[in-house]
């Protein structure tokens, strides 16, 4: 499903990494490991295709099937899940949109608080929104940046269960253990 | 047609956003209010309408610069436009949407501003209220795409200004002189230029 | 290389006949003659600018990072030329009419609305970290000033109907054949300078962006 090769980035004169190859199958698990500003952020931009390599070739399903989650849960502060979901619901033109959203809403235990600001939220509520979102339109590949950060302890078991889906994942994180058993595939940063 | 159903899905949010950001509408309104006051000590007695109209013509811009630099904060500080450019939606609909909401506020404003400068000046004729009108659709056009340039940079409140102003002075003369098709021949120019750029400014590729 | 030195030629060139050639006009002397400078500067200022945004369409085509090197290169001649425009311009008007600026010139106050768009251009290159989106910001703003050029000339001249500023000039009857045998040249030694001037810049940065890159393999 992704297939890369030679891949570079450099933002004029910054190069972030140079002669990258990557390659992840149908179904893998790509587990990104290194130390924070070592580029992990900047290649799952580019597998989420929010930024073009420098130099390299590379292959990926289409933007629409990709579903990325960054440092931010990506969901607008002052609306409320419902307004936030229906936004990217009507964006990604998720059939059955009303349905599918409540179902998410109510898997990640969001349902009540549904028409509540999300300034109101904890930081671990905002990214279990922030996996809605992400779910939303059932991409093929989901690129994770630090998931496990922000979450609380129901919302890493959530986490797992949507590892355990059958999907292409990239992950990138700088705490291993949690999901290291499911990675088919392995890239060190330095 | 597609198009039209994800703009319209993107005005409902920024009016939405724009809604509940209680800051920026009455920050707005007290601003023009306030200028126009300032400018009545600034003229001389005397002064013919003109003069006063130009001063309605400032005071207008730099409310509408208040607005805009407020107009892409969400999606700055909340690296919103990762997500929008997620979307399989075009680019140029994430414009068009912001647009309309920006066009929004500024005619709110205008819509306190106009009778204020009516009553503490001269009054007000129709083809001033239209010349405002098109105005408004030119500032919407390119203060949107300069908003989202501005916010991409360092210095933003800073820059907005400097990118904006230049691309007012055509607007200010079309108003004051009254020059209706001069307004709309910049905001067909302009209009056009910025809802094919936008792709542009706003992603990577 | 011929461009400097056809450059060299043409202002020599033109330097002579400015000074020892071009009849010495009726109204303003001697001090008419900074007009064989001030308007080619103006003219090649456009050239500038019309350069760079054809070079920022090219890289918003190409995405090749050279066209965005030439479009600033290009932009920021211009924004020179632009600013010896303002500065001949004032001289002109303090040498002839004894003011330092006039809003009756259309083409001086277009060009101080054309620099203060420019120089926001480097505003907005110096706020935002290299890489495709400067690059595609700046080609996009080099794109709405070559737009903005006419808008703004068409702007200046419908507000001299409610302006009404003291006009000087008259930029009366057609020029003699002396007069503009000497302007042309002096047009042609001012846009080859911006080539000579233009290669010379982006050469220079070429070299550095390569010593950059080496430095950087050998790291």
């Amino acid at each position: 499903m992704i297939v890369a090769r030679g891949l570079g980035k450099r933002y004029g004169d910054r190069r972030v990494f140079r002669d990258l190859d990557v390659e992840v199958e149908d179904g893998g698990f790509l587990l990104v490991t290194g130390p924070n500003g070592s580029g992990k952020t900047t290649l799952l931009r580019i597998l989420a295709r929010l930024a073009l390599p420098s130099a390299g070739e590379l292959v990926l399903p289409a933007r629409e099937t990709i579903g990325y989650l960054g440092h931010d849960p990506l969901v607008y502060r002052e609306l409320t899940p419902l307004e936030n979901l229906t936004l990217f619901g009507r964006l990604y033109r998720v059939p059955e949109r009303g349905e599918r959203i409540g179902m998410l809403l109510e898997r990640f235990g969001l349902w009540e608080v549904r028409h509540e600001r999300v300034s109101t939220f904890s930081r671990g509520m905002q990214q279990r929104l922030g996996l809605c979102r992400v779910l939303l339109h059932d991409p093929g590949l989901l690129v994770l940046d630090e998931p496990t950060n922000a979450l609380d302890a129901d919302g890493l078991e959530l986490l797992e269960s949507v590892l355990d889906e059958r999907r292409t994942l990239v992950v990138a994180t700088h705490d291993p253990e949690r999901v290291e058993a499911r990675a088919t595939r392995r890239l060190a940063f330095a | 047609m597609r198009y039209v159903r994800d703009t319209a899905a993107l005005a409902r949010k920024d009016l939405l956003l724009e809604l509940r950001a209680k800051e920026t509408l009455p920050s707005m309104l007290l601003f023009v209010v306030a200028a126009l006051t300032i400018f009545h000590f600034a003229l001389p007695r005397g002064t013919d309408s003109v003069a006063a109209r130009g001063l309605l013509w400032s005071a207008l811009i730099f409310t509408a610069l208040l607005g805009l630099t407020r107009a892409f904060v969400a999606e700055r500080e909340q690296g919103m436009f990762d997500a929008l450019v997620l979307a399989p939606c075009d680019r140029s609909a994430i414009w068009l949407g912001k647009a309309i909401a920006v066009l929004a506020f500024l005619v709110a404003a205008e819509v306190v501003a106009l009778p204020a400068f009516a009553a503490f000046f001269t009054g007000l004729d129709g083809r001033t209220v239209a010349a405002v009108a098109l105005a408004d659709l030119g500032i919407a056009s390119v203060g949107t795409l300069f908003g989202a340039m501005a916010v991409a940079g360092r210095a933003r409140e800073l820059l907005l200004p400097l990118l904006f102003l230049p691309m007012a002075v055509p607007i200010v003369v079309g108003g004051v002189g009254g020059y209706l098709w001069f307004l709309a021949l910049y905001d067909v120019l302009f209009a056009l230029l910025s809802w094919a750029a936008f792709e542009y400014v706003v992603a990577e590729g | 290389m011929k461009l400097p030195a056809l450059t060299t030629v043409l202002f020599a060139a033109a330097v002579a006949l400015i000074f020892f050639y071009a009849p010495t006009d009726g109204d303003q002397g001697f001090s008419q003659r900074i007009f064989y400078f001030h308007v080619p500067i103006a003219l090649t200022s456009y050239v500038c600018f019309g350069w760079g945004a054809w070079k920022a369409l090219r890289y918003l085509r190409t995405r090749d990072e050279r066209a965005d090197l030439e479009s600033y290169v290009a932009v920021h001649q211009g924004t020179v030329f632009g600013a010896l425009t303002l500065i001949t311009g004032s001289i002109w008007a303090r040498a002839s009419w004894g003011v330092w600026w006039s809003w009756g010139e259309d083409q001086l106050v277009l060009f101080l609305v054309l620099f203060l768009f420019y120089c926001a251009y480097f505003m907005l290159r110096y706020s935002v970290e290299a890489g495709p989106a400067r690059a595609n910001m700046s080609a996009v703003y080099a794109l709405f000033g070559v737009v903005l050029i006419p808008v703004s000339f068409l702007a200046i001249r419908l507000s001299r109907n409610f302006i009404h500023p003291v006009v000087f000039t008259s930029h009366g009857p057609q020029m003699t054949h002396s007069q503009f045998l000497t302007f042309c040249v002096a047009l042609a030694a001012m846009v080859s300078l911006f080539a000579t001037l233009y290669h010379v810049e982006l050469a220079g940065k070429r070299i550095d962006a390569h010593l950059r890159e080496l430095r950087e393999l050998l790291t």
